[in-house]
């Protein structure tokens, strides 16, 4: 990926390079399939890796190509029920590199198990997730194979010719650009996760597996793991995959009042978050943060309250269903991309907007609705 | 002990305008920062340094007007900048930009001593892709500890470091050895301010300034464009959702009241989800 995006009026006409241009060398012609690295830590997968499947399913059948699947981890009953649940979300097959010293993500041997794959079955595509994890294992893999890597892609497709096309944001998320890789293979991209929708889970058989060996000793690894402190729970938010999320901006004015999204999100069971600047100035913790340098979150109902509604931001938000505005500026640009909005001082709307849904959800309120419906 | 920091100039991307017709980037006048996530690193590399001894490095490709970026890192008392420029490095993706870097990295070594650590940022704010550290670390044949949230300790005579990791689950502690390369995440120290001193002695210092081949790099069709594998073929502007909000008016309703009925209008299903959510009954 361009690391120094040129503006596009300085580039060069498309064509004049000759980079730009497709000749696949010969060695790479017998590269084929895409394949998704499935992310497991501690024996549970990342929710982005099924993710990836799904729009990895959709690039296989574009290309009539298969889509694998490549677990990486310990042997044992935790790596078995990933590799079933990769199935369960698409795969065609499983890749797997089973060994004890794949129990904690470490680079070395990480890097050393997918590079090993790549070079033997030579995939066309390969994802991961732009995790922690994935991006510190996608980085050291495409240097390792001097290929081309497509960082935090919003959207993939293969054109005419069966090039991957793999679309990010750039300039500070102003502009998107369109970014190949023609002429190396595989051709990497990863995704954050959320970015792409969960596809449907169904039940199915496992399929083939096809195992490698690691070929590694604990001598070879440099790097040892001395301990793992699990995130608290109480601290580790639930953003990126909540329902239901409640989220303030500048426009709330002062730290004091954010107390009125913690409430509202109390109240309905929601998740809560915030625009960029609320973290600059601390008046909430950075994993709350929503866009494109925070989470992207895909809820069924989104409240902004307060939140201008920036590119930036707005990235962050768009695949959610209900997108619900509350601003006093009516031309604000959230406006152009919310579905419903209300023009209003957000500070002494929320307490009532609690205090309604509070009694809408009351089970006074639920019993009467059900009553209404079975007759 | 000696200390490498690479950091980037980058457009302050706050300030950035997109022609609203032609959709090119309106760079002239935006102002240029050192990029925020690259403070971190440096900050980090001064404090070993002020412990362990040694010296620190700091280290950007870029253009000519990079040396603001350099002097302005000296000023928080960096022993020396070096600054790689050269037209052959226009228009470098991650992985010709890490091939750039990393021969600068092995000229530095063999100049002013071997490092023993790298430091970069943990991404950019205009490429954003995290990937330069690792691939900065591939090349050079050193470990790499990506997203690191806290230097627990390093030892330059044992050639240990140890440090804390941020993961999707929680916190790695990992042991490795020097040389190695550490991408510090956000948040992680405080910029030192610097002092006088060394704010004078910052508009003196010579910069180092390295072209392609003063670096070292014999091969430049591994540099800039050529030797990048990926090619930005597209640049355009998010398209706009067609319809705008409907916008909710009170009738006989509060704006609240008026607002949550909007909400279930056009999701009936969401009352259920939320029951359940909000009061588990
Ligand atoms: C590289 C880069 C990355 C970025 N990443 C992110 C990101 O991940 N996430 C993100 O959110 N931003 C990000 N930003 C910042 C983004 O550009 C905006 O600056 C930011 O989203 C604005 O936050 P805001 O909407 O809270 O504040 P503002 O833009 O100041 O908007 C405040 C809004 O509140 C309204 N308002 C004022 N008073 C009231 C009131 N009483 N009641 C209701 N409404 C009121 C105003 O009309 C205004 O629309 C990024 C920027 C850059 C350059």
């Amino acid at each position: 990926m361009a690391e120094a995006p040129k503006a596009p009026s300085k580039q060069p006409p498309a064509g004049g390079r000759a980079a730009s241009k497709k000749e696949l060398p010969e060695h790479f012609k017998s590269y084929k399939h895409v394949w998704v690295f499935v992310e497991q830590e501690r024996g549970q997968a990342h929710p982005v890796s099924w993710e990836l499947l799904g729009e990895g399913r959709k690039l296989a059948d574009k290309l009539k190509v298969d889509l694998a699947a490549v677990v990486l981890g310990p042997e044992g009953e935790a790596t078995q029920h990933v590799i079933g649940e990769a199935f369960n979300y698409g795969a065609d097959l499983a890749y797997l590199v089973a060994d004890p010293l794949l129990e904690d993500y470490r680079n070395e041997p990480y890097t050393k198990a997918l590079t090993d794959l790549v070079n033997t079955y030579q995939p066309e595509i390969l994802l991961l997730g732009a995790t922690t994890l994935g991006r510190d294992l996608a980085g050291s893999v495409a240097t390792t194979l001097l290929t081309g890597l497509t960082a935090d892609s919003t959207e993939l497709d293969v054109d005419e010719d069966g090039s991957l096309a793999a679309t990010r944001p750039t300039f500070g998320g102003s502009l998107l650009c369109t970014i190949y890789t023609l002429n190396y293979r595989p051709q990497m991209a990863t995704v954050r996760p959320r970015v792409m929708a969960m596809p449907e889970r169904v039940e199915r058989p496992v399929g083939k597996v096809i195992t490698h060996p690691l070929g590694l000793v604990e001598d070879d690894i440099v790097t040892k793991v001395l301990d793992f402190l699990p995130a608290r729970d109480s601290s580790k938010s639930n953003l990126a995959y909540a329902d239901v999320v409640v989220a303030g901006g500048l426009g709330l004015g002062s730290p004091e009042n954010f107390q009125l999204i913690r409430q509202l999100a109390t109240t309905l069971g929601a998740e809560y978050g915030c625009s960029r600047p609320l973290v600059q100035k601390g008046w909430v913790p950075s994993d709350r943060q929503i866009g494109q340098t925070g989470k992207t979150i895909r809820p069924k109902l989104y409240i902004a309250a307060g939140i201008s509604g920036a590119i930036q931001h707005r990235v962050g938000v768009e695949g959610s269903d209900l997108i619900v505005a509350i601003n006093t500026d009516k031309n604000a640009p959230i406006f152009d991309f919310a579905h419903v909005g209300l023009v209003t001082d957000a500070i002494s709307l929320l307490p009532a907007l609690t205090e309604a849904f509070r009694k809408r959800l009351s089970p006074h309120n639920r019993d009467k609705l059900a009553s209404r419906r079975a007759r | 002990m000696h200390i490498v920091v690479c950091i980037k100039q980058v457009p302050d991307s706050a300030q950035i305008r997109v022609h609203p017709v032609t959709n090119t980037i309106m760079r002239q006048g935006v102002p240029t920062i050192i990029n925020p996530y690259d403070l971190f690193a440096v900050e980090e590399a001064l404090r070993l340094r002020d412990v362990h001894g040694g010296e620190v490095t700091v280290l950007t490709m870029g253009p000519a007007s990079a040396e603001d970026s350099l002097r302005r890192v000296l000023t928080f008392g960096a022993d020396r900048a070096v600054l790689l420029t050269d037209r052959f490095f226009a228009g470098s993706d991650t992985l010709a930009t890490t091939f750039a870097l990393a021969t600068a990295i092995r000229k530095i070594g063999e100049t002013f001593g071997a490092p023993d650590i790298v430091f970069t940022g943990k991404q950019t704010i205009d490429g954003d892709t995290a990937q330069v550290g690792p691939g900065i670390a591939k090349r050079l044949d050193f470990r790499q500890l990506t997203y690191v949230s806290k230097l627990v300790s390093a030892d330059p005579d044992a050639k240990e470091i140890v440090v804390e990791r941020r993961s999707e689950a929680g916190v790695q502690v990992l042991k490795s050895k020097l040389p190695v390369l550490v991408t510090m995440l956000e948040g992680t120290n405080e910029m030192r301010r610097g002092t006088l001193e060394e704010a004078i002695a910052a508009t003196r210092a010579e910069i180092v300034t390295w072209s392609a081949a003063d670096a070292g790099v014999e091969d430049m069709q591994k540099c800039g464009l050529r030797g990048s594998p990926t090619i930005v073929k597209k640049v355009f502007a998010p398209s706009a959702r067609s319809e705008k909000a409907a916008f909710v008016e009170a009738e006989d309703q509060t704006p609240a009241e008026a607002l949550v009925e909007a909400i279930f209008e056009r999701q009936p299903a969401l009352q259920e989800d939320l029951a359940a959510l909000a009061g588990g009954y």
